[in-house]
């Protein structure tokens, strides 16, 4: 099997302020700590998996910056093979469609494969669509959401996570794109010994030349939707905020618990 | 100007929710679109579902062949695309589901599409059509316009928009299946029902709800003593259940149960929109959580804004001195 990972480094945004910035159209990550995105971490270690139990290769792609290659090591140091930084400013990474393209160019670049493994969803940009486009960039089958994987004979069986805990089975003939969703695994540390030899692997820097992707078909010009503006919504809340020290919210929160009748 | 087409999701039987919930924007956006209501349904053995849908809709398209028997995105890709070369609609929404996000995008790149995921709200400030969609968690909103040629492809967010009866009696056209033979390399296999665990969270009457803002595993013994305290079973967002703090028959959300209790305590939950939709029911919601713009504070009566390892032990104690 010849399975290559896609992933992309995002910032973590749960307990952050997130603020946008003087264009109005990107915020201010300054204060952002990045990381390899969550779904793509569980798509790293099936891919490894897959590797373990059927032989093959894994080859790591991603699209970003110099500071991404820290997490490109660590997949590395986990089993993968080798990696590909794809480094362009010119690239509307914004656009799910773009990013699509690019991945293709690069895949088609390095030949065949059977699979493409990308996380289901970008913790930054939620738009589920990334992977689902790279396969119909690649010509070839697809399935999302997969909380499961089972690799036969030229074809994998994916179980889909639908709605209410409800799976979908479905058969895919190889080669395919698998969009791999949060929790189908438990993803390994890095062995230490993996982390040395991780800095021994190959890591290609390339851009849009390199690719021969002309700039004029990813870049943000040429996306079909643009983005006007990003503001901050106002949270409508009428909840009671309960004030005071720890402890004192601590305890007003007790006594409305017992007293107010809410148990 | 051109016709809006909505795309019917079904599943083992039913219409989703979904479907409606696009329907009951549609007027609107058909409306500021200068066309019509086009319902698009795939199935077999759907004639029910088409009189249904023309509830809302000025008319429905439909395609009734056992090869749609089942949802299969491949097939769906196929019969759209010759459907929007042949009618060639404005707009077309599509429910961002796990069926609506397995083909809307490769739907997008076959026919170049312009494409928005994810919205929330579909406005037209100046008449010029404009999707809203989230960033960062649901902590951004982002405006976007359609810069190339329809049909423009919209993926909407469940829950979005609230159903209405539908007050309308369109058309019913039964058509030929543009899929003239079946699809071997994707084949549907079967459905697995989402496994039943020890506790059923959607009959609990109190549940005391865990998010990543509890960092590990070995602080779930601090939960269970509050869930004991006051008689709750314990429940949990995605980020708990993957961790592996709970099984995944106890996750609330989209992907997990909807529940509905009396009262449900959110403890470092920052409430992603999948879970909200799972929890927003709950009479009573309770929320702690030391980010004042997590959007659980949206849904909750009491909020706690604070570091919820000092205030969680402390409540718990709280209360068995009340109770006595």
């Amino acid at each position: 099997m010849k399975t290559f990972v896609c992933i992309k480094r995002v910032p973590d945004t749960s307990e952050a302020e997130v603020k946008v910035d003087e264009t109005g159209k990107e915020v201010d990550s300054s204060r952002f700590s990045f990381d390899i995105n969550d779904a793509d971490n569980y798509a790293v270690e099936e891919a490894i998996q897959i590797k373990e139990a059927k032989e093959g290769s894994v080859q790591v792609l991603c699209i970003g910056p110099q500071d991404a290659d820290v997490m490109i090591r660590m997949a590395l140091a986990k089993g993968g093979d080798s990696a590909i930084r794809v480094d362009d400013p010119r690239i509307n990474q914004k656009d799910p469609v773009k990013v699509a393209k690019v991945l293709a160019a690069t895949i088609k670049q390095e030949g065949d494969f059977d699979l493409v493994l990308t996380g289901c969803m970008s913790a930054d940009n939620w738009n589920m669509a990334a992977g689902v486009a790279l396969a119909e960039e690649l010509g070839v089958n697809h399935a999302a959401m997969v909380n499961k994987v089972e690799v036969q004979d030229g074809k994998v069986k994916a179980f889909r996570e639908l709605e209410g805990g409800l799976s979908e089975v479905v058969e895919v003939e190889l080669p395919a794109v698998l969009t791999i969703q949060t929790g189908i695994n438990e993803p390994r540390y890095a062995p230490i010994r993996g982390i040395r030899a991780a800095q021994k692997k190959e890591l290609k820097v390339m851009g849009l030349d390199d690719l021969g992707v002309a700039e004029d078909e990813v870049n943000e010009a040429s996306s079909l939707v643009e983005l006007q503006k990003l503001y901050v919504p106002e949270i409508e809340s009428s909840a009671e905020i309960i004030e005071g020290e720890p402890e004192e919210k601590a305890e007003i929160m007790a006594e409305k618990l017992v007293k107010g009748g809410l148990l | 100007m051109g016709d809006l087409f909505v795309l019917a999701e079904h599943r083992q039987g039913e219409l989703r929710e979904i479907t409606f919930e696009m329907l009951t924007k549609a007027p609107e956006v058909a409306n500021e679109l200068g066309g019509s209501i086009v319902t698009v349904l795939f199935g077999s053995g759907v004639d029910e579902f088409a009189d249904k849908l023309a509830a809302y809709s000025d008319k429905v398209l439909y395609v009734d062949d056992p090869l749609f028997a089942d949802y299969n995105s491949e097939k769906y890709q196929k019969a759209l695309s010759e459907l929007i070369k042949q009618y060639n609609p404005e707009a077309l929404m599509v429910g961002h589901t796990t069926q609506g996000v397995d083909m809307a995008p490769a739907l997008a790149v076959e026919l170049k599409m312009p494409m928005v995921t994810d919205v929330i709200d579909i406005t037209f400030p100046n008449g010029k059509m404009t999707p809203i969609r989230q960033y960062y968690s649901g902590k951004v909103n982002a405006e976007f316009h359609f810069k190339g040629d329809p049909p423009y492809l919209l993926t909407i967010r469940e829950a979005s928009f609230e159903i209405a009866e539908g007050g309308k009696q369109g058309t019913v056209e039964k058509i030929e299946s543009p899929l003239k033979e079946d699809i071997e390399y994707r084949r549907f296999i079967e459905y697995i029902e989402a496994e039943i665990g020890d506790v059923d969270i959607t009959q609990s009457e109190i549940l005391v709800s865990v998010g990543r803002g509890l960092r590990e595993d070995k602080n779930m013994p601090m939960i269970e003593e509050l869930a004991e305290a006051i008689g709750a079973d314990i429940s949990g967002s995605r980020a708990a259940t993957d961790a592996g703090w709970l099984s995944h028959d106890r996750q609330v959300g989209t992907s997990g149960k909807v529940v509905k209790p009396k009262l449900y305590i959110a403890i470092g939950i920052s409430g992603a929109f999948q879970h909200l939709a799972g929890m927003k029911g709950a009479k009573t919601i309770v929320a702690i959580n030391k980010d004042a713009d997590a959007p659980i504070f949206s849904e909750a009566d009491y909020a706690i804004i604070d570091d919820l390892f000092k205030v969680v032990p402390k409540m718990t104690e709280k209360i068995k001195e009340l109770k006595g």
